[in-house]
């Protein structure tokens, strides 16, 4: 066997861990938390999504910070300072009820406000970066009120 | 009777679509004879010669309360494998005029006149014609010419006063048909309502297609009537907002490659993409300038969207609004002198319009509701917007100073207006609600309304679509 066959069956074997990963991530963040019997791995997406909270939500057409996502930040905050070495992206989204272009900019603006309150507690802002989706990556697929306040989010994920 | 060709080549940007189309003016078999007179080239076509004895032009708002009863009997003289385009030709013509709501084509089943007798005589049974009401009669032989290409020559004659009043030879590959039956339709639009038509024009749009929560779009481009669709872009990554180039065959659009979402422009006779200059933060919301040397569009920074220009030559950019708000979806007036975009800054989305350095802002939206998306009509003296309201949102025109509003569509989302060349269409997107939870239900479709709120049509795509914006004339 020469070190080519090798290399291959590496590669085909790290891809398959991430998809393993991906699913399981995916899995958690549907279903809300599920504990399995040993937890997830302290410092993991999992970990951050089950035991802090990864998301914020706000009022319609707004970014200002809500008193309960400040709370949400302030969790993220400790999580960041305890795992130093994790860097996130947060990913302003929106409802169905603004246009698109306006959405967007308001996504931004939605992550921004999300990151801005993140590093005024002491978490470098290289660690961070930001997106917008405006109103393209619904997480509640319906057009009901209800599933309109969830998809007016910064959600955070470990990169 | 004499044949006289003038080779005039059309404005051809694309190698694919526009490089093979030649137009001659045919001399015609009767005494008046109107001149077709293609702009040589970027520029819109320049409207025909009115010539002595042509044809009472009927204005558009009376086309509007009655439809033009037109004839367009399937064209003659094509011949084996052109066969087919006798009667494809003259369907392609008969969408056309039909769909833009301002022409009534009548049924050929109603047709008495013999189509062997114009053939033999090239004068049509002008009493047949009036018998079944019809006011014009298009009329069109095929023959080819060398290698794959064809002759179309087509005719339009005026019933009453019975006499010819266009005459217009093409001949273009063979692959082009329907380009020239667009452009047929164009020259009967102009001939009889005075005004330039739209029909060999095109339409790039984000196509849309899989499961809600993971959406694959895709650029497209397809002719205005939905023919000839073709994918720009592989679904990798998000794209929006596409719009034309005034007068090269190129988009400016909005992509989340590598998940840096920016404003790209696309060359469509290379399908090179390049990114727009480097930005901070998110580009978004590109529109060319009138004169194509330019691209306005929006950038984040700091929880603020700001306005800018681009240009294109040098890659310098200007900033224009520095307000602290969102501003986006800059569009200029047809002049170029004014941008007309998206503000919240006085607390909601309203239209603001300020001079093109910048100066002079002011708010011209005042209605119930907020107001998005503005694009400057073509002939200037319009503006659509989107207006979001409660429960429903509408698409709308107004004047520049604010006055005149006009709702012309509404539903749970209708988005996104874009001109055609003449002003009169206006297209659109319109998103149906989700019935449940699992977003069953949801449809994404475009649609054309007369800028008087009439015929309003929905424009075939196979997928879920978004996001149009019309070519210019001929692009």
């Amino acid at each position: 066997m020469n070190i080519r066959i090798l290399a291959a069956f590496a590669v085909a074997a790290l891809v398959a861990a991430c998809g393993a990963q991906k699913e399981t991530a995916a899995t958690t963040t549907g279903a809300g938390a599920t504990a399995a019997p040993s937890g997830p791995v302290p410092g993991s997406e999992q970990d951050f999504v089950q035991n802090v909270g990864d998301r914020i939500y706000f009022d319609f057409d707004r970014s200002t910070l809500r008193p309960e996502a400040k709370e949400t930040l302030d969790r993220q905050s400790a999580w960041l300072e305890k795992y130093p070495q994790v860097k996130v992206q947060v990913a302003g989204n929106c409802d169905e009820r603004g246009t698109e272009e306006y959405n967007l900019a308001l996504g931004q603006r939605r992550a921004d406000a999300d990151r801005d309150y993140v590093v005024a507690k002491g978490v470098s802002a290289a660690r961070m970066t930001t997106i917008s989706y405006g109103k393209d990556r619904p997480v509640a697929l319906g057009s009901t009120p209800e599933a309109w306040a969830q998809n007016r989010n910064a959600i955070t994920s470990v990169q | 009777m004499v044949e006289k060709m003038h080779a005039l080549s059309l404005s051809r940007r694309s190698l694919t679509r526009r490089r093979l189309l030649e137009l001659s003016s045919a001399l015609a078999v009767l005494p008046v004879i109107a001149e077709a007179q293609p702009a040589p080239s970027g520029t819109a076509a320049a409207a025909p010669a009115s010539t002595a004895g042509g044809s009472a032009v009927i204005d558009v708002d009376r086309a509007r309360a009655a439809p033009i009863p037109i004839a367009i009997p399937d064209f003659f003289g094509g011949a084996g494998e052109l066969a087919h385009l006798n009667h494809d030709l003259a369907q392609v013509i008969t969408n056309d005029l039909a769909n833009c709501g301002l022409f009534k084509p009548i049924n050929p089943a109603a047709f008495v006149a013999p189509a062997q007798a114009f053939e033999q005589s090239g004068v049509p049974a002008w009493h047949d014609w009036q018998a079944i009401g019809a006011q014009a009669l298009v009329t069109g032989r095929i023959s080819g010419a060398s290698g794959d290409s064809i002759r179309v020559e087509f005719r339009l004659w005026d019933i009453l006063p019975q006499q010819q009043i266009q005459g217009t030879a093409y001949t273009t590959s063979v692959k082009n048909w329907r380009r020239v039956a667009h452009m047929i339709a164009d020259a009967v639009y102009e001939r009889l309502l005075g005004e330039q038509g739209y029909f060999d024009t095109r339409i790039v749009y984000v196509s849309a297609v899989g499961p809600m929560a993971h959406r694959i779009k895709r650029l497209a481009i397809m002719d205005q009537d939905g023919a000839n669709l073709r994918y720009l872009t592989d679904g990798s990554w998000l794209v929006l907002t596409p719009r034309f180039h005034p007068k090269r065959d190129e988009i400016a659009f909005m992509s989340f490659a590598h998940r840096q979402p920016r404003v790209y422009l696309f060359d469509l006779t290379t399908g090179a993409e390049n990114l727009l200059g480097m930005w901070e933060g998110m580009t978004l919301s590109p529109r060319f300038s009138p004169d194509g040397n330019s691209v306005v569009l929006a950038a984040t920074r700091g929880g603020a969207s700001n306005i800018y220009v681009v240009d294109l030559a040098t890659g310098r950019k200007r900033q224009l609004t520095d307000s602290g708000a969102i501003d986006v979806s800059p569009c200029y007036s047809p002049d170029g002198q004014q941008i007309v975009f998206n503000s919240d800054r006085g607390g909601d989305q309203q239209l603001y319009i300020m001079n093109a350095d910048g100066s002079n802002v002011r708010r011209i939206s005042f209605g119930q509701g907020r107001y998005a998306t503005p694009v400057w009509s073509p002939r200037g003296d319009l503006i659509a917007f989107t207006r979001l309201g409660k429960d429903t949102w509408n698409i709308g025109v107004m004047h520049p100073d604010g006055t005149g509003e006009r709702l012309l569509s509404e539903g749970f989302a209708v988005e996104g207006p874009t001109f055609c060349p003449n002003g009169r269409v206006i297209m659109f997107w319109r998103a149906t609600p989700a019935r449940d939870a699992s977003g069953a239900g949801r449809t994404s479709r475009l649609v054309t309304v007369d800028i008087t709120g009439f015929n309003e049509r929905e424009v075939p795509t196979p997928t879920d679509a978004s996001d149009p914006a019309w070519s210019p004339l001929g692009a």
